[in-house]
C-alpha cells in the first residue's frame, strides 16, 4: 500500500490537503468505524465529521474542504480505477458538507466501500517500484489539527494567511479575536483578499499601511466591493479630494466598513452641532478621521462639558475643536481635571486657554510638575500683558531639556531633584 | 523564558501623588517588555523544501526536476507567535495609597523572592507629612469634606514638640509591648542596648520617631519613622496631635523619602522608567549588595531572616546615631 509513509519526496503543495491515498485512507477507516464513539480515531489527515464544538476560538475549516475536495476529484479522474473513485470523491463531498449526521454519512459509504478494499489491498504493496513521476505524484496529507486555538498550525499551508503575513498583518493579534481566524483561514486569496487589496490601493493606499489596517479591520476583507466603492464615491462627492481620501482609510481603518448614511450623519452632525462651514468641517475630518467612526454620544457629552461645566462660549468651542480636533474625542474626566487645574490653580483665564487650546491635550502629572517647578523658581508667570510671560503651549509642548534651559533657567537634574520632593 | 541577569532584582521608583500604585507597576512592566522583546529578536528559521516541476519542453529528458529552496518557516515568524515575552512578574513592595507620593519598591522576576523576604523583616520607613493647623476633615487630609474649623494662634513650637516628645514616648513603650521578649530579663536589656526590640511580623503601626522638622503657622512638616504604618494611620496621627495641641490639624502630603535602603537618591522618576533605566538601577542595587556583604557584621539573633536581619542591623544602628 502506497500510504502516506511510503511518500519519496517531501512534496511542497499549496494548501492540498487531500491525496488519493487520503480518501483511500478514509474509506479504511470508515469501515472500521463500528461505533459512534470511533470517528474520532481517523487519521488526522481527514477533517471529518467530528461535531467541532463550538468554542469561539477554534478554526473551522471545513468549508475550503469542500473546495479542496474538488480538486481531489479532478485528481482522481487520472487514475486507474476511475468509476469507483469518482464515486467515492462525490460521496466525500457531500459528506463534508452537513456536520449533523456524521454517522449515518459514513455507514452509507462503507458499504460501497467493502467490495473495493481487498481489490485494493492486493493491488498495491509498500515495496513496489513505482517511478519519479507517480512518487511524486503522491501527495501527503497535511499534519494540519482539524481545530486549534492558534493559526500557527496552519499558516505555512494556507496560501492567503502567508500572503498576509508577508503584507505585514499581526496575526497573533487577529487569532485572540473571535471567529477572525476561522473567517481568515476561510477566505481565498484570488477571489476575496486580491481584489479588495487591489481596490484599496486604487483608492491611493500605500503599500505600507496594508498590514496596518488588516490588523485592525480583518472584516474588510470580506465587505461587499460595490459598498466599498460607494462609501468612497460618497467622501469624494463631498468634496474630499482623493489624497485625504486615502490618508483617511490609512489612518482609520473602519471607515470604509460604514455604511453611507451613517457616514453622512456624522458629517450632518459636525457640521451642525458645532455651526462650522463646510470646508472646516472637512478639515476636522481629514485631520482626526476617527471623528467618523467612534459614536455620537461621548462628542455630545463632551461638547455639553465644555459648554456648561467648563463655561466656554460656542465661538470658543469652535475655535478650540478647529485648532485641536482631539478635544471632541478627549476623556471627560482627564478634561475637567486639566481644565481645573489651569484655571482654578494656575489662575488662567478661559481666553488665553482658548489661544493655546493644546494644553488641554496634555497629560496632567506633566502640566502639574512644570508648573510647580516655575512656581518654586518663581516664574510662574501666564498673563501676556505682564514682563517676562511664559506662553501655555510652549510650557507644555517643549520637551524636558528645552523646557528647563529656556523657560526655568535651570538645570534638567535641578528638576528631575525636584520632582522628588513633589 | 530565559533570564538576564540584569532583569532581575529589586530597585524603587518615586511614585507621583495622584496616581494608583498599580498604574505605576503596569508601566514599569510595559517598558521592560519593550526593551526586553526588543532586544532579543529572533531570525524566523528556514525549511528545505523541494519543488517539484516537471519538464514540458519537447526533447528535454523524461524525468522530474527537483529543485531545492530554503523557506522561512512561518509559523515562527514574529507576526504569527507575537513577542517572545508577554509578560514579566514585577512585584510591588510596600504599598502607597493614591494620593501619597515617594519611594516604592518594585522587583522583577527573581527579586520577587528578595522582595518578599524584606516585606517580612523588621525594617523602617521614613516619611515627611506635610501638614497645616486650622482645619479637620473626615479623612485627615485637606481634599475631604470639612468637619471643624479652629484657630491656632496660641500654638508654639516649644508646645509642638512636648506633643511629639510624648507620642514618641507612648511609641516606645508599645515597641516594647509587641517585641516578644520578657521585659524583666537581661536578654531584654542587651536587645533593648542594640535596638533590637520590636514586634515581628503583623502588629499595630508603631512610630519609631517623630519629630518637627519645620515650623511655621499654619504650616509644618513632620519627619516620621515608623513600623507596619499605613498612610491613613499617619494622616489620622496629625489630626491626633491637632487635637492634643486643642486645635485641629489635616496632612497635606504624605512622602515617603525611605523604604528600608531604598533612598530618594535610587529612586527613578518618571521620566526614568524605561527598560534601561531600569536595568541600570537593578545593576546598582546587585553592585551594593555586594560591597555590603564585606562590610556588615553578623548578627546573633537566629529567628531573623539574613538578609532582613543585616538590614534591620544597620539600621537600627543608623536610627539610634540620627537620634
Amino acid at each position: 500500500m502506497t500510504m502516506s509513509t511510503s511518500a519519496k519526496l517531501c512534496l511542497r503543495w499549496r494548501g492540498l490537503l487531500f491525496s488519493k491515498t487520503s480518501t483511500r485512507l478514509q474509506c479504511f477507516q470508515v469501515q472500521r468505524c463500528n461505533s459512534a464513539a470511533s470517528s474520532a480515531s481517523i487519521s488526522s489527515g481527514l477533517f471529518l465529521n467530528h461535531n467541532l464544538t463550538t468554542t469561539h476560538t477554534r478554526i473551522k475549516i471545513k468549508h475550503q474542504k469542500c473546495c479542496y475536495n474538488n480538486l481531489t476529484s479532478k485528481h482522481l479522474t487520472t487514475e486507474a480505477k476511475e468509476d469507483k473513485y469518482k464515486d467515492l470523491s462525490r460521496t466525500d463531498v457531500i459528506e463534508y458538507k452537513p456536520a449533523l449526521s456524521p454517522r449515518t454519512d459514513a455507514f452509507s459509504v462503507s458499504e460501497h466501500v467493502i467490495s473495493l478494499d481487498l481489490d485494493v489491498a492486493e493491488e498495491y504493496s509498500a515495496l513496489e517500484e513505482i517511478s519519479d513521476e507517480e512518487a511524486a505524484g503522491i501527495s501527503i496529507p497535511a499534519n494540519i489539527p482539524p481545530a486549534s486555538n492558534s493559526l500557527r498550525d496552519y499558516v505555512d499551508k494556507s496560501e492567503t494567511l502567508t500572503k498576509l503575513v508577508q503584507l505585514g498583518v499581526h496575526l497573533w493579534k487577529l487569532e485572540q479575536r473571535p471567529n477572525v481566524g476561522s473567517m481568515l483561514l476561510r477566505l481565498d486569496f484570488n477571489t476575496d483578499v486580491a481584489p479588495r487589496l487591489l481596490f484599496l490601493k486604487q483608492i491611493g493606499v500605500e503599500n505600507s499601511r496594508l498590514g496596518y489596517i488588516i490588523t485592525h479591520n480583518p472584516f474588510i476583507l470580506t465587505a461587499d466591493l460595490d459598498n466599498l466603492q460607494a462609501r468612497v464615491n460618497y467622501l469624494k462627492s463631498k468634496k474630499f479630494s482623493s489624497e485625504t481620501v486615502a490618508s483617511m482609510v490609512s489612518r482609520a481603518p473602519f471607515l470604509l466598513s460604514f455604511s453611507v448614511k451613517r457616514l453622512d450623519n456624522r458629517l450632518g452632525f459636525y457640521q451642525q452641532q458645532l455651526k462650522l462651514s463646510a470646508s472646516n468641517t472637512r478639515d476636522i475630518v481629514a485631520r482626526l478621521p476617527r471623528l467618523l467612526c467612534g459614536s455620537l454620544e461621548p462628542v455630545k457629552e463632551n461638547l455639553k462639558v465644555c459648554e456648561i461645566e467648563l463655561g466656554f462660549k460656542q465661538n470658543e468651542i469652535q475655535h478650540m475643536v478647529i485648532a485641536v480636533p482631539k478635544v471632541l474625542t478627549a476623556n471627560k474626566k482627564k478634561l475637567t481635571q486639566i481644565f481645573d487645574y489651569l484655571h482654578n490653580t494656575m489662575k488662567v483665564p478661559h481666553h488665553l486657554i482658548t489661544k493655546f487650546p493644546q494644553v488641554l491635550n496634555t497629560k496632567f502629572l506633566r502640566l502639574r510638575e512644570r508648573h510647580l517647578f516655575l512656581e518654586y523658581l518663581e516664574k510662574a508667570q501666564y498673563d501676556p500683558t505682564l514682563a517676562r510671560y511664559i506662553s501655555l503651549d510652549r510650557l507644555v509642548s517643549l520637551p524636558d531639556e528645552t523646557f528647563c534651559t529656556e523657560l526655568a533657567l535651570a538645570t534638567l537634574d535641578d528638576f528631575y531633584l525636584f520632582q522628588k520632593t513633589l | 523564558m530565559r533570564a538576564c541577569a540584569n532583569t532581575q532584582g529589586v530597585f524603587c521608583v518615586y511614585k507621583p501623588a495622584d496616581v494608583h500604585w498599580k498604574l505605576v507597576r503596569d508601566t514599569i512592566e510595559t517598558n521592560l517588555l519593550k526593551g526586553v522583546n526588543a532586544t532579543h529578536p529572533q531570525p524566523v528559521p528556514r525549511e528545505v523544501r523541494f519543488l517539484v516541476s516537471s519538464s514540458d519542453e519537447p526533447g528535454a529528458a523524461k524525468g522530474l526536476r527537483v529543485s531545492p529552496a530554503a523557506v522561512p518557516v512561518l509559523s515562527k515568524h514574529p507576526l504569527v507567535t507575537g513577542p517572545e515575552f508577554q509578560q514579566i512578574k514585577v512585584g510591588v513592595g510596600h504599598r502607597l495609597d493614591t494620593s501619597s507620593s515617594g519611594v516604592l519598591v518594585l522587583a522583577v522576576g527573581n527579586g520577587n523572592k528578595t522582595l518578599n523576604d524584606l516585606y517580612n523583616t523588621r525594617i523602617t520607613r521614613d516619611y515627611t507629612l506635610e501638614c497645616e493647623f486650622g482645619m479637620a476633615t473626615h479623612d485627615f487630609s485637606h481634599t475631604g469634606r470639612v468637619l471643624e474649623r479652629s484657630t491656632y494662634d496660641h500654638i508654639s513650637e516649644d508646645k509642638l514638640e512636648r506633643v511629639t516628645a510624648m507620642l514618641e514616648g507612648a511609641n516606645q513603650k508599645a515597641l516594647r509591648m509587641y517585641s516578644t521578649v520578657d521585659m524583666g530579663s537581661q536578654e531584654a536589656y542587651e536587645m533593648a542596648a542594640k535596638g533590637l526590640l520590636g514586634p515581628d511580623g503583623k502588629s499595630a503601626p508603631i512610630l519609631t520617631g517623630l519629630r518637627c522638622i519645620h515650623f511655621q503657622p499654619p504650616k509644618f512638616t513632620l519627619e516620621v519613622q515608623c513600623l507596619n504604618e499605613t498612610q491613613k494611620y499617619l494622616r489620622k496621627v496629625v489630626h491626633e496631635i491637632g487635637l492634643e495641641l486643642r486645635s485641629t490639624a489635616v496632612c497635606k502630603g504624605v512622602r515617603r523619602t525611605r523604604d528600608g535602603l531604598f533612598t530618594l537618591q535610587d529612586a527613578l522618576t518618571r521620566h526614568h522608567w524605561s527598560a534601561a533605566d531600569v536595568m541600570e538601577a537593578i545593576y546598582k542595587y546587585h553592585s551594593s549588595k555586594r560591597n555590603q556583604k564585606k562590610i556588615l557584621f553578623p548578627i546573633r539573633e537566629s529567628t531573623l531572616e539574613t538578609s532582613g536581619s543585616r538590614l534591620t542591623g544597620t539600621h537600627q544602628n543608623k536610627d539610634a546615631a540620627a537620634g
